[in-house]
Order: C-alpha cells, then structure tokens, then sequence
C-alpha cells in the first residue's frame, strides 16, 4: 500500500468502524448503497487511521455519502468537491482524501475543476457515480445521458451527444483511471483498493444504477445473465478476451478498434502503464453494443503529485535560503532609510 | 513658480560642470510622467520615488494606466501615466494636481494637459510631434507652436535624440535609444529637483548584470538627461525639497498591494497557522500573488486556480485542514465567489478575502479604482449570510489591516472581506517598519481534547465553534452546506433550529464589536457642525480636506471607519453629536445607505464614480457646501 497518508501502527479497524450513527437517506435499491458498502468494506484493508481520511463531496444524490462514512467529512457545494479537496490536500498531504461526485457534479457544473485536479496529479481518490441522470432534482438529463433520452426537461428527447467520463479523466492526464459497476461488488471492491493504492490522482467511473429515475440503464451490458459476454474485463498483462462461450478479443485495424476471434493475431495484450494514453483512450471509447464495455483500470502512471512538488518548492527555498526566511527582514524590506 | 514655494530665500548651489544655478526651496511637488504605455512611464516613476523615498520626503503615488498592454502607440488609448507627490510635510494623497507634466508624446500631453497647474513645469519631446503622432493624438495644429501651451512652462527637448546620441557612443547604435528615452526624461527630473541619480544606477547596474550592453545604455541615457539639464539652460533654477519632519524611525516605501501581502504573510506567523493563499489572476489583485509566490522561504503556499470558485473553495478545503486561508481578487471574481464565501458561513470556517476593488459593473474598468463592492462583500451571497468586512485606508495600512482581518476571521471563526482598491494597492508611501515586538499576539490553537466536542459548540464569549481538523483522533466529524442542527451539527431541517442558527450567525459577527477599540475621531470628539465619514482608500484626500477647512476655523471633524462590519458599537452615538454627516466615497452611496439605515441618520453622499480617487478640493468643496446647505 503506498501513497494516501500515513499508516497507523497497530491499531486494527473494522467495518464497523466506519459506518456513522446517521440513518443512510438513498432510495431503496439505489445503487449507492452497494458502492458505501464496498467502501466500507475496503477502508479498514488500507492500514490507514481513520482521523487521516476524509470524504468530500458536491451536490447530488452520491454527495450524501460522506455522512455515512465515520471519517472526517465535508459535504459542499455543487461541483467543487474537486477544489475543496485540493486546498485540504496541500494544507495536510498526511490526509487520505476521497472526493465522490456524479455525473452531473463532476461532469456539469464542475467539469472544470475535474480536469484540472487529474492534470495537477492531487493524491486523491475520486469515484464518480454515473448513472445517466440527475436523481437528486428529480429527473433530468444529464452530460451522460444518451442522445435523444426522454427525460422531464427532454420530452423529446435530448438533442445532446453524451460526454465519456473515463475519456474525460485519461485526456485530462489522470494517472490512473478505472471503471466498475455497482451492481459488481467484488470488481468495485478490488477497483478501489487500485485506486487507494495509487499515488496520484485516482479516477474512477462507477456505472451506478439509479432506480428510480434511470432504472436498467447500465443492463444491456451489466445484467448478470448477458456481462459475461458484454463486458471486457481488462487485466493487465493479459490479452483482452471476453465471452464466456464465444471468447473474442480486441485488436486495432489503424487506430480504430476491432473484435477479433480469440488467440488470433493482433489481439491486444491490456498495458495500463504505457506513457502513451492512445490505447488507453481507445478502450474507453468502446460502448455497447458495437463492443463490449470494457471495466477495470484503464491507465496507471507514475507522476509526481501536486502537493509534493508544492512542498518540494518550499522545502527546497528554505534549504537554498538557509533556513525559513525572518519575518522581521521581511517587513523590513531591501532599502529603508532611518530618522533620527 | 508652480511647486509650492517655501518662505526661504533661492540659494546658490553647484552643478556637476561648476556652474552655478540656484536652488529654490519648495515644500511640495507633484509630477507626473505620461507617455505611451511602451514608454516605460512606471518605471521612471517608480524610480523617482526610490529615490525621493530615500532622501525622507514624505510622498504618495498614483499610477495610472490603460488595462491593455500595448495600445496601438501614439494613441490616447495607449497613455499611461505615474503621479508622484512628494514634500517636506506630512501628506497624504499624490496631489489634486500635478506641478510638473513630462508628456512623452503629443498623446500623452493631450490626455493628461487639462490636469496640469496653471503657470506649470510642462517638459515635452520634441521629437514625437510629428505629424504622424498629432493627428493619432486628434490634434489639427501642433500645440508647440500654435500658442494653446502659453499659460504653462513649456520645456521642449529632443529628448529621442539626444537619448539616440548618448546612447549611440557607448552601445555603436542607437536601436536601443527608443527603450531608455524615459531614463533620459527621468534624468533631467532628478537635476531638477536636485536629487542624485546614483540610486537608480545602481539599480541598472543590478537589474541588467548580465547584459553589459544594456547597463551601459540605461546609465548613459539616465546621466545624458542629467547633464542635459545641467548644462543647456533650459531651467532657471532647480529645487530641493527639505526631508520631511517625520517621526523618529524606520522607513521603507510601501505600495498597499505589498503591504497587503506582508500582512497576509505576518498574519500566518502570528496566528501559527501554516498560509495557503489561492487566488485567480485578476487586476488589480494580482501584485499580491505575484509578491507572495516567490516567497516560499516563509512557508508559503501558493495555488493559481483554475478559476475564482476554485480559488475560494480551495481556500474552504486548506482552512478546513487548519490552513489559514487566503484569496484576493476583485469584482468580477467576488461575483463567482459568492456561493464558496456562503459555505464558509455554513460550515463557520475562516477565509480571508481580500478584495482590490476595481470599476465596474461586469469587466468594467479594470485598471480603475472604486468602491463600490461594499455592499456586495456585506450581502452578496444567498441566505442571511453575514460576514465581517474590514478596509485598510493607506497603503501602509494594509499590512496592519491585513492582520486584524487574520484575527477577525481566526477568533470568529468566519469569513472575513479585506476592501483594498486599485488606488490604495498600486498607490506608493513611506511606511514606518513595525518591530515584531508591537505585533498583536493572535496566535490560534486547533482544538484536539475530544472530551465535550461536537462541532457546533460554541465559545460562550465569541460564539465561535470549535476548529477541529483532519488528523485530530477521536474527532471525526461530518460538515457541509446543509443547515446544521445547533451544537451537534449534524443536518436539520427543524424550523426553530433554522431560526436558531440564523441568528446565532448574525450574533456571532455582531459579537465582533466587543474587541474593537473606541472609534477616533479626527477634530472635535465632542460634536460639531459636521462629521465627514469615510472608509478606506478615500482617507487621504478626507484627512487634508478636512484639515483645510479646520485651519480655516470650520467646525469639521472626521470619522474613518476600518470596521464595516460590524460597525463599531460607538458609531451611532458618534454621528449624534454632529449636526450634520457627510459620507465621500467611489460609489454611489453603499456606506451611506448603511449608515442612514442603520442609525437614521439624514447622511448626505459626496460620491464619484470616475475611476478616479476623490481631489481634496472635490472633498473639500464637498465639506463647505455641506456647511452652507440648507439643513
């Protein structure tokens, strides 16, 4: 485990210990519940104290979660989730910081600063639940809703192409980007224990099942019966198979992505750590049902975070100064002039 | 003789070459460089003050330029000026009206003519009045010889040449001239007022080391002005201008923008909090980001955000981890900022803003100064969202303002606005250099005792919550935009929780006025005909115009609030004692409207919207025809 704060020595946490006393406010069979139970479930794994993490969110149904998680929290306003975690970052690097957004929180109004936490590289975890629709104002569409959905703001259909949240984060030069599913706890699980362990800005789309607005949207692909075949899990270092009775694979005829027989030649072996994002892009490019959905880390890259190279700069000017610079000198300034 | 004449007698002084010319004591100068924004203006003027600044005159700038880098040259658009007023007493604006006007070019001289005193010292480059740069400038005849310049001392001097001469002998070329003719005007200035170059070599010879090419044309061009104006009799006297009586003490020249920065720095080291300062580039707050940035050696942190919402919210996130957080910006940045500031009035967390106000509305005038965010720093966010509001009224004010906004917004746990202007934080004044002993002690402990925490219970004297951050075991707690339940913080919806908290948070910035100190007030503190009431960078102009009409035996008196909010508890009764109150300032009437509002008070507004700071003879008109109106 490397990266996102110190580790405790000894002491030894539970589930328990990170659920709060507050009565968890999502509808019944909302997707959020099986991510705050993977998370849950994870953080005692991390050997971190639960006094370093902090959960900060934005506006939205997933923004609820930091009341639910027995860390230190913040639930702020819309969109700003990712500055809000910058700021905390930089003041204390010891802290392990998870932002959770959705897609109309990261991707709407706060698109902006999504981009630019994953370019400064912030040692962060993000998760970003995406489930096609904004569920907290009751029903509208969202950046992530597909062209022509009918929603209440859309009765005929929205008149808007889709933004991709994994092609956003991998042009945006996160240096690790995953993708899981709620309704898959043992892969979401095992993607946020990816993230945590990353150092640097971890970003990871969770396709998120809002049931009372968006019910099934992910199912075409993320049904149980039909994932199998629908969804490429990527694993690195392994050639990208998936079907379970007609395994298949993935190649590239120039830059374009093409299913290919399994074993055959050409077919992709998964490098989530190539310098070069283009494959990395790729991937993310494919979508049901022309391709099958690929879930897993895309990218994973080492960077130098923000808040070491900000402390470095510090650090390094007081060395060069010889110390930490006098106040006193300061105020004084380079020319002053005495009367007697 | 335009500069204020001091009673002396002229006296005989030598020049460089043995020649005698006489000095004329003066007691105040105003000058003013003018050219095109290429021209290099603020520079000269900038190192005319070093060097007035070390001689102990008292003075105060203005500069004043176009917001567009380069303007097309030549045209009105393009000019760009640097007051300085300077003097052997004690001042306190950079003059109504400039004394001396060097015009580097017809535009120059056409923008800034109808300011310049009549019988002035008007020195021109002759050179550029071609006819070229007279028809970008609108003028039809050439003013030089047309007779329009006769009520003013006209100077001409082919000041390109002659820089293209001097420079030509020590560089074999003169493509270096055009950049170093205000170094020559500068020249001529410092044998005019009989102040020695030598300041401003040094500072050549520093900032060109690597390049001896430059220093050798900078330093030529600077002595060849000099020597000019030694040698070529185009004065009939030079001035000097007697130190000014100053308290005993430590000097340096001091801009508010620096100062601002200074008091952000020294208020993270008497608070003990580690600094975070994020801030979106923005004139005219950007000089505190650039001043701050390379000082890392102090433990600085600074952040450029993406934008001024993130500049604010990351500031949340750093004073939620323990940081003391900091931002500047200016009007249009305050107006995204609005929802961030009401958070840190939600989760009562400290944040300092500093706002260097600026023209407006929208983009407005950004190299302009005004007052007019007032009221948006006091209303500007959704809900009843009240914060403290503070306003430096010198630039050497700003540094000590800057520390009481730290010990506002640290003791009371909120945000807190810091109203500087463009004027105030480009403006220039000797500064007398506190020792660190005279510091207030403002130190901050983060709460860490678990026993009896919840994150809304409050200090019973000030009302603030506890500040309890990341890393504090046992003190884990959620906080957020939602309303908060009372003492438990948790969220709530409870109707009288709402009315609770609303109130406690108005209470709690009320409570404020228990640790300020009784208000001065300049004059009379018993009463009088008329109170003029001001607040901040309109200080100097009051304070003279005030004492011009006391010394003329009116019962004036002056009341300069640094607290906006709260007001000081002993404002009401203040106003009270006066019979009449009359409220300058660069807006339409925001303090005022508070002042009418919050003691019914019949104030009246003297107010200007120009961009420009207030004349003291605008205040001073201002005062007398309060005096003579009718009640």
């Amino acid at each position: 485990m490397s990266g996102k704060g110190a580790h405790s020595e000894g002491e030894v946490l539970t589930k328990a210990d990170f659920i709060t006393d507050q009565v968890v406010r999502w509808c019944p069979g909302c997707g959020d519940y099986s991510i705050l139970a993977q998370v849950q479930k994870v953080l005692p794994t991390l050997g971190i104290p639960k006094e370093k993490i902090v959960f900060i969110s934005g506006i939205g149904c997933s923004s609820r979660f930091p009341y639910y998680v027995n860390t230190y929290g913040f639930h702020t306003i819309h969109g700003r989730a990712p500055a809000v975690a910058t700021g905390l970052k930089v003041a204390n690097p010891e802290l392990c910081v998870w932002v959770v957004t959705g897609d109309g929180d990261g991707l709407s109004i706060g698109g902006n600063h999504l981009i630019h936490v994953m370019r400064r590289n912030l040692d962060i975890n993000i998760l970003l639940f995406n489930n096609g629709v904004y569920g907290l104002t009751k029903g509208q569409y969202s950046p992530t809703s597909e062209f022509g959905k009918v929603t209440k703001s859309s009765p005929a259909g929205t008149i808007e192409s889709p933004v991709n949240p994994t092609s956003i984060a991998i042009a945006a030069e996160a240096s690790f980007v995953a993708r899981t599913a709620d309704v898959d706890p043992r892969h979401l699980a095992w993607t946020l224990e990816q993230a945590a362990a990353h150092k640097g800005t971890s970003f990871v789309e969770i396709l998120q099942n809002c049931i009372i607005f968006n019910d099934k949207t992910h199912d075409p692909f993320l049904a149980r019966s039909v994932r199998h075949d629908r969804v490429l899990y990527l694993e690195e270092g392994k050639p990208m198979l998936f079907g379970s009775e007609h395994p298949r694979g993935i190649a590239t005829e120039g830059f374009a992505p093409k299913i290919v027989e399994a074993n055959s030649s050409g077919m992709l072996v998964h490098e989530p750590g190539l310098q070069n994002p283009s494959q990395a892009y790729m991937l993310s490019q494919l979508t049901y049902p022309e391709f099958p959905v690929p879930l897993g880390v895309f990218r994973r890259v080492a960077r130098p975070t923000y808040e070491e190279l900000a402390h470095g700069q510090v650090d390094e000017a007081i060395h060069r100064a010889g110390g930490p610079g006098d106040l006193g000198q300061l105020i004084k300034g380079k020319s002053s002039w005495t009367v007697t | 003789m335009t500069p204020e004449r001091a009673a002396n007698r002229p006296m005989e002084h030598p020049t460089q070459d043995g020649k005698k010319l006489p000095v004329e004591p003066v007691d105040r100068v105003t000058i003013r460089f003018a050219g095109d924004s290429g021209d290099g203006m603020q520079l000269a003027g900038t190192q005319f003050t070093d060097t007035t600044a070390l001689l102990g005159n008292d003075l105060a700038t203005f500069p004043d330029y176009p917001a567009e880098i380069r303007a097309p040259a030549g045209t009105l658009a393009g000019v760009s000026a640097f007051q300085i007023s300077f003097s052997s007493y004690d001042i306190h604006t950079p003059g109504d009206q400039p004394s001396v006007l060097v015009a580097m070019n017809p535009a120059a001289l056409k923008v800034n003519l109808p300011d310049l005193e009549e019988g002035g010292i008007l020195l021109v480059d002759a050179d550029t009045f071609t006819q070229g740069n007279l028809s970008k400038a609108g003028y039809a005849k050439n003013p030089l010889t047309d007779g329009s310049l006769a009520g003013y001392r006209v100077i001409q001097v082919p000041i390109t040449r002659l820089t293209t001469n001097a420079v030509t002998e020590v560089s074999g070329g003169g493509s270096m001239a055009a950049q170093s003719r205000n170094l020559f005007s500068l020249g001529i200035m410092y044998w005019l007022f009989d102040r020695d170059p030598i300041h401003t070599i040094r500072w050549i010879e520093g900032k060109f080391k690597n390049n001896p090419d430059l220093v050798a044309v900078n330093r030529a061009a600077l002595q060849a002005g000099y020597n000019y104006a030694a040698t070529a009799e185009i004065f009939t006297s030079h001035y000097s201008i007697k130190k000014a009586a100053t308290p005993p003490g430590t000097y340096r020249k001091i801009s508010g923008n620096e100062a601002t920065a200074l008091g952000i720095i020294t208020a993270g080291k008497l608070t003990g909090l580690p600094l975070f300062y994020g801030a979106y580039p923005i004139t005219p707050a950007s000089d505190i980001l650039h001043a701050l940035a390379p000082l890392k050696n102090y433990g600085v942190l600074t952040f450029q955000a993406e934008d001024e919402i993130a500049a604010i919210t990351a500031c949340v996130g750093a004073s939620f981890g323990g940081a003391l957080a900091v931002c500047a910006t200016a009007g249009p940045g305050l107006a995204l900022k609005g929802e961030g500031i009401g958070l840190a009035v939600m989760v009562e967390l400290p944040v300092i803003i500093a706002m260097i106000q600026r023209s407006g509305p929208s983009t407005g005038m950004p190299t302009k100064s005004e007052q007019s965010d007032l009221l948006m720093a006091l209303y500007g966010r959704n809900g009843e969202a009240p914060a403290a509001v503070v306003a430096p009224s010198t630039p050497g004010d700003c540094f000590w303002t800057m520390i009481e906004a730290g010990r506002i917004a640290t003791t009371y746990m909120t945000p807190t606005f810091f109203l500087s202007d463009g004027y105030l934080g480009n403006g220039v004044e000797p500064w007398a250099i506190p020792s660190l002993e005279e510091l207030p002690d403002i130190r901050v402990t983060h709460r860490s005792d678990p026993e009896g925490y919840t994150p809304y219970v409050r200090d019973p004297r000030t009302l603030a919550r506890p500040w309890a951050i990341p890393g504090t075991p046992g003190l884990e707690h959620r906080i957020g935009g939602l309303e908060k339940n009372d003492i438990t913080g948790t969220v709530s919806y409870d109707p009288t929780n709402h009315q609770r908290m609303v109130d406690l948070r108005a209470q709690k910035i009320a409570r404020i006025a228990d640790s300020l100190p009784p208000s001065q007030v300049d004059g009379d503190s018993q009463g009088g005909d008329l109170l003029v009431v001001g607040w901040g960078s309109t200080y100097g102009a009051i304070t003279s115009a005030v004492e011009r009409a006391r010394s003329e035996g009116r019962s004036v008196s002056h009341l300069h609030l640094r607290h906006l909010n709260p007001l000081p508890r002993d404002v009401g009764e203040i106003l009270g004692r006066f019979d009449k109150v009359l409220v300058p300032e660069l807006n339409t009437g925001q303090l005022r409207m508070l002042l009418r509002a919050n003691y019914l008070v019949d104030a009246k507004g003297l107010n200007k919207v120009t961009g420009r700071p207030f004349m003291i003879r605008e205040v001073y008109r201002g005062i007398i025809s309060a005096l003579e109106g009718t009640r």
